[in-house]
């Protein structure tokens, strides 16, 4: 199972695609037929008013939230709709919350090792290595052995960063990673996934920072009302907005900074 | 005074073998239904409709039917009408009866103890399981449940206290425990009515009062910080 998985991991087809996704919630129309490829390597940001659907969009990518019709893959493997086959999928796809969701009872070390561990089946003690590794590298090794209530939010999304890696995903999604934090912990943040992106890991990003949009993304995709009104490269949509309702968008941004 | 002692002569080794029973009865009732609670809720919070049905079910039977009734049913039901013979030991059979009605009424008790407990985790804790890979059962074992059982610690506590002193309806299932020798020995001690009330009445006191203190401890201790 496990070889035929990575046998299959090809790098020519898109990592992620959607095809005619739709959502209802109740006479809601939050995803309106949405279609969405995202390549290897590729930095995707998904930018737009909130309720436009961008984080529903994201949850459905790794079925925390069901869709009504459409198809989602991911490395060119429909998503299951539940069991051991859509757990498996999971484990490819790396989330990063709003709200961090770092397990409570459980040490910093603890957190990100607990995937690699009980998902892949790995050593305790390489599983640790591995943790340290990306704990250094999200800068937080020193903090190893605490809980996550102990650490600035900051910390902890980094921590979730590290946790989402420790599996080896194939993409990572960020749900408005830095929406929870205090405005002097969102660099920090930022900062580590520029990093990533630098790397060449494939992201999909909602967020409402420009900043990073401008710096680290090469597609940006504007969503109104559950529907993909826009996409451009980050420059073309900063600079040269096409549809009326990202004119509106980005003219409320410029006035409200 | 000396009718007092007088009472502990004659009757003071039964009293604490009565009293004994309903300490063991207690033991092996908590640890059974508080497997039997876990396994509940952890059908009422699962994905698969039908265990949920179930769980909500053996809830909903066992916590509206009065113990005592349960008690009986076990004596005058399973053992009087089916043989039930679990043990070829006459008392034994009824302890061991009286030990499975008490197992099965608190489990439904326990299982929402739990719930509650599970109502105190973030659902954000369960979507976080679930996106790096975790199915439903290695979730609730590794990530939901550590944390709600922190989280129930006080209801949980309630309920065993409850179960201490519901052991005293294992009379009702022919038991020789405490409240059994109480109705004796007033029968034959009128004079010590009042005393052997308090008496066994304090014996109670003395087991869940720090109970409850472990209980209130242990709930500040283990809290899980968010």
């Amino acid at each position: 199972m496990k070889s035929d998985h990575q046998t299959q991991a090809s790098s020519d087809g898109p990592i992620v695609e959607l095809r005619g996704v739709n959502k209802h919630y109740g006479a809601l129309h939050v995803l309106n037929d949405i279609n969405l490829q995202v390549t290897k390597g590729e930095v995707v940001v998904i930018l737009g008013p909130s309720g436009s659907g961008k984080s529903t969009l994201c949850r459905a990518i790794n079925r925390l939230e069901t869709i009504d019709d459409g198809t989602i893959t991911i490395d060119g493997k429909v998503l299951p709709e539940e069991g051991k086959a859509l757990a498996m999928l999971r484990a490819d796809v790396g989330m990063v919350f709003q709200s961090f969701n770092l397990f409570a009872h459980k040490t910093i070390l603890e957190n990100v090792t607990l995937g690699p561990i009980k998902v892949k089946g790995m050593k305790k003690a390489e599983a640790d290595k591995v943790a340290m590794k990306l704990l250094e590298r999200v800068g937080v090794a020193n903090q190893a052995g605490k809980l996550p209530a102990q650490l600035s939010g900051g910390q902890q999304q980094r921590v979730a960063i590290a946790r989402a890696l420790a599996m080896r995903p194939k993409v990572m999604l960020f749900d408005e990673p830095t929406s929870a934090l205090d405005p002097e912990m969102i660099n920090e943040v930022l900062d580590t996934m520029v990093g990533l992106a630098k790397e060449g890991m494939t992201m999909l990003v909602v967020t409402h920072e420009m900043g990073f949009a401008r710096k680290a993304a090469d597609r940006v995709i504007f969503m109104a009302d559950g529907q993909i009104v826009e996409q451009a490269t980050p420059d073309e949509f900063f600079t040269n907005p096409k549809s009326a309702r990202a004119k509106d968008f980005l003219g409320k941004l410029i006035t409200n900074h | 005074m000396e009718g007092y002692l007088s009472l502990w002569d004659e009757y003071g080794a039964r009293i604490m073998e009565s009293f004994w029973a309903n300490l063991q009865l207690t033991f092996w009732a908590f640890l059974i239904s508080l497997v039997l609670g876990t396994l509940l809720a952890i059908m009422r919070i699962s994905p698969i409709p039908s265990l949920r049905a179930f769980g909500t079910a053996y809830v909903n039977i066992f916590r509206n039917t009065p113990l005592t009734i349960i008690m009986a049913f076990g004596v005058l039901v399973l053992f009087g009408v089916f043989k039930l013979q679990i043990s070829s030991d006459f008392n034994l059979n009824f302890f061991q009866i009286a030990i499975i009605g008490l197992s099965i009424y608190h489990a439904a008790f326990f299982c929402e103890a739990i719930r509650s407990g599970v109502n105190t985790v973030p659902l954000g804790q369960a979507e976080a399981a679930r996106a790096i890979g975790l199915s439903f059962l290695p979730a609730a074992q590794l990530v939901i449940l550590p944390q709600a059982f922190r989280g129930a610690i006080v209801p949980m506590g309630n309920v065993l206290i409850a179960l201490i002193k519901n052991t005293t309806v294992a009379l009702a299932g022919s038991v020789a425990e405490i409240s059994g020798l109480m109705k004796t020995m007033i029968e034959f001690r009128a004079d010590q009515g009042f005393l052997i009330f308090l008496t066994v009445a304090l014996m109670f006191v003395v087991i869940v009062v720090p109970i409850g203190l472990l209980v209130t401890w242990l709930s500040k201790k283990l809290a899980v910080a968010r």
